[in-house]
């Protein structure tokens, strides 16, 4: 069994390789990256049919233009979501070199926290929830907005209680988080409920709006996201390159030692870049929870987005979180329209064979760097 | 000394699981007994891969989640959903074992090239998709999932003949653990323990890394397998919240319980878990509320954070040791084992 698997033979193959060789590989390499990319998309361009074995929902891109572009908006507002969402994680990674597996279960209880304050404010709990009209703009804002301070101060204490004392012991951080995952899944059932609920849009933002492209009518809400993300990656790449605050965590995710080394207070910027995470994590789950739905189960699914987002874009990369996110977003929303109509259900492994694509070429993600 | 009153110790567990019908309650044999050697099995292919190769990994229940999902398509007839190809039991357990295995391979080679967390995470996504997967694709499963599932005539109806499946599972226990004993002591063992410590220099020395975790991964996928297998004989029925993210960090509270460094811990956890999930049943703890989970949960943490080595960490800190194939000085906490070395390693390209 040993011999078999000793690598000289074949490393002196390797080595026998010409330049030209190597460049041939490498070419063969992208022209197969290459097909895997253009054929879907020829594919929902121009061929996907509307009747036969294959028929898809809406047909081609050039068949009806209007539900691409409403697909191609939806992909793009989902991106923006997760993007929120695995900001946070992908912060706390970088800087601390803490996974922290708590992040679904801290977006769900962000979630809760909103759901419930809008209700005192609205001053009606009802199980089947509010409708817009009910809501007034402060009633989703403040909510949200407490909802993200709460959860950024759960944060912060699990930080200073839990982990402060393991730094460096990575594998051990992460188990303690899902200790408090298990513990926080388990709470919120118990006092949430198990059905599903949601937030309720308020009534300024809940109507559709004339794009003026293909008469398409598009939300007002999912155009909100999106440009509720790109202020969230704007102000996080502005305070991390522009701000001295920013300046001490970028230099904290090169060379930890270093920086205390030249007197600065590692510990405040750990607890300050935990804090925003975190915080980041219950504003997305207000989010969420009024652009789909809060429920016990939801915390690994977006969990698991945010795990995909920080693994295709890089550990602790703020440019890989935007494009982890858009590829993330667009396939799984494309997947889900652009299949045939009998089997949309397979557009989950689309996520899959995404995720493998990439493990297989960069093992670190797009961005990723050595630790 | 350590050594042989472990062995003492082990042999009196044999025994008494051998003679076990003699003894105990038919509930135990059936409901409780059973399950924990099946469960042992899954958390054993976990602390082989993470005490062995250094690989904590999360998808050890999707993948016995996908031979029973296979096996339960392959058997049933009837089934508003899956295939309900209705072949022979036997072909179904053939058939599970080899496609989870093949997965396992596959999931394996993905994440060969990374470790500690990252391989914790990578796994965690398997898992997830993989759950995922069977709670959409209405052609395998779908939400509702696969039941009537039968064993074939050696085992028996599972309600008639407690025994027969008590016993296959304890043989297969006995059998995975002697497995995982008999591996770590061959050359591939022993290197796999070197690529664990020091993958850098073990690539330097001419082995091949990836190729190695990703051969462990494949055995850890095929033993997590025959435990699937005998979880859908035991239970008749699979469906997708068997291997949602709760079951599989269950798992993993049975290895962290019994401890992630000594392959014993394994069924030691599980016997922990299985009892209190059977004897605390509490919808509404008093004060906070809550499950047994939450109570598991904060087991989990406590462990974590004060006992690292689990129930077996405790045993090892009390009787004096000799240095037995899966002893680590639990003083190296979890987390350590890894943070030594860079997390993840560039191929060599």
């Amino acid at each position: 069994m040993d011999s078999a698997l000793r690598r000289p033979g074949t490393a002196r193959k390797r080595r026998a390789l010409t330049a030209a060789q190597v460049r041939v590989l490498r070419i063969a390499g992208w022209v197969l990256l290459a097909v895997l990319a253009v054929l879907p998309l020829l594919w929902v361009l121009f061929f996907a049919p509307t009747t036969g074995r294959g028929a898809t929902t809406f047909g081609s891109a050039v068949h009806d233009p209007g539900d691409f572009l409403i697909t191609a908006l939806n992909g793009i507002t989902a991106a923006g979501l997760y993007f929120v969402v695995a900001s946070g994680f992908t912060l706390i990674f970088g800087l601390m070199r803490v996974v922290n597996m708590a992040h679904g279960a801290f977006f769900l209880l962000g979630g809760y926290i909103a759901l419930k304050l809008q209700r005192a404010f609205v001053g009606q709990d009802s199980a089947f929830g509010l409708l817009s009209s009910q809501v007034r703009l402060w009633q989703w804002v403040v909510p949200t907005l407490i909802a993200a301070a709460c959860i950024g101060i759960a944060g912060l204490a699990v930080q200073q209680a839990l982990l402060r004392w393991n730094q460096g012991q990575d594998l051990r951080q992460a188990l303690i988080t899902i200790a408090v995952s298990i513990i926080l899944a388990d709470q919120m059932i118990a006092h949430f409920g198990a059905f599903t609920q949601d937030i309720a849009w308020p009534l300024v933002l809940d109507k559709r709006v004339d794009l003026h492209v293909a008469g398409v009518q598009y939300t007002l809400t999912r155009l909100f996201i999106l440009a509720v993300a790109v202020v969230i990656g704007l102000g996080l790449w502005l305070w991390l390159h522009k701000t001295r605050t920013g300046m001490v965590i970028r230099a904290g995710v090169d060379d930890r030692q270093m920086v205390s080394a030249l007197g600065i207070n590692i510990q405040v910027v750990f607890a300050v870049a935990f804090i925003v995470g975190s915080a980041l994590a219950g504003f997305g789950g207000a989010i969420g929870g009024s652009y789909a739905s809060l429920g016990p189960g939801l915390d690994g699914n977006w969990l698991l987005y945010s795990l995909v987002v920080v693994i295709i874009g890089g550990m602790g990369s703020l440019a890989g979180a935007v494009v982890g996110s858009l590829l993330l977003g667009i396939v799984s929303t494309f997947a889900a329209v652009y299949l045939p109509s009998n089997d949309t259900f397979y557009s989950i492994i689309f996520t899959f064979v995404l995720l493998a694509v990439v493990l297989a070429f960069r093992p670190l993600g797009l961005f990723g760097r050595p630790a | 000394m350590q050594q042989s009153l472990e062995r003492a110790i082990g042999l009196l567990a044999l025994i008494l699981a051998a003679i076990g019908p003699a003894i105990f309650s038919t509930y135990w044999i059936s409901f409780i007994l059973t399950q924990v050697f099946f469960l042992g099995i899954v958390a054993a292919s976990l602390i082989f891969l993470s005490a062995r190769g250094g690989m904590v990994s999360l998808a050890q229940v999707s993948v016995y989640g996908i031979a029973g999902f296979v096996l339960g398509n392959v058997v049933t007839q009837g089934n508003s959903k899956g295939l309900n190809l209705g072949w022979n039991p036997w072909i179904g357990l053939v058939l599970g074992i080899a496609i989870a295995t093949a997965i396992g391979f596959i999931f394996g080679a993905l994440a060969s090239r990374s470790t500690g967390i990252y391989f914790l995470m990578i796994t965690l996504t398997y898992a997830v998709i993989a759950n995922l997967f069977f709670g959409q694709v209405a052609t395998f499963s779908g939400f509702g999932g696969i039941s009537g599932i039968t064993a074939p005539g050696l085992i028996g109806n599972v309600n008639d003949h407690p025994n027969r499946l008590y016993y296959a599972a304890l043989a297969c226990a006995v059998l995975v653990y002697a497995s995982i004993k008999y591996i770590v002591r061959t050359p591939f063992g022993l290197t796999l323990q070197g690529v664990r410590d020091d993958p850098v220099r073990m690539s330097s020395l001419g082995y091949n890394v990836p190729l190695h975790r990703m051969i462990a991964f494949g055995f850890g996928g095929f033993l997590a397998s025959l435990a699937g297998v005998l979880f859908v004989w035991w239970n008749g029925h699979i469906d997708p919240a068997s291997i949602d993210i709760g079951s599989t960090l269950d798992v993993l509270v049975i290895c962290v319980i019994g401890g992630l460094y000594r392959l014993e811990g394994a069924w030691l956890g599980a016997l922990a878990f299985v009892l209190i999930q059977n004897y605390v049943r509490t919808d509404n703890l008093p004060l906070i509320g809550g499950t047994f989970h939450t109570i598991v949960g904060a087991i989990f943490l406590i462990i974590v954070l004060i006992s690292p080595g689990g129930l077996m960490g405790i045993w090892d800190s009390i009787v004096p040791r000799g240095l037995g194939p899966f002893a680590r000085p639990s003083a190296t906490a979890a987390g350590s084992v890894d943070s030594a070395h860079a997390p993840v390693e560039e191929a060599n390209r």
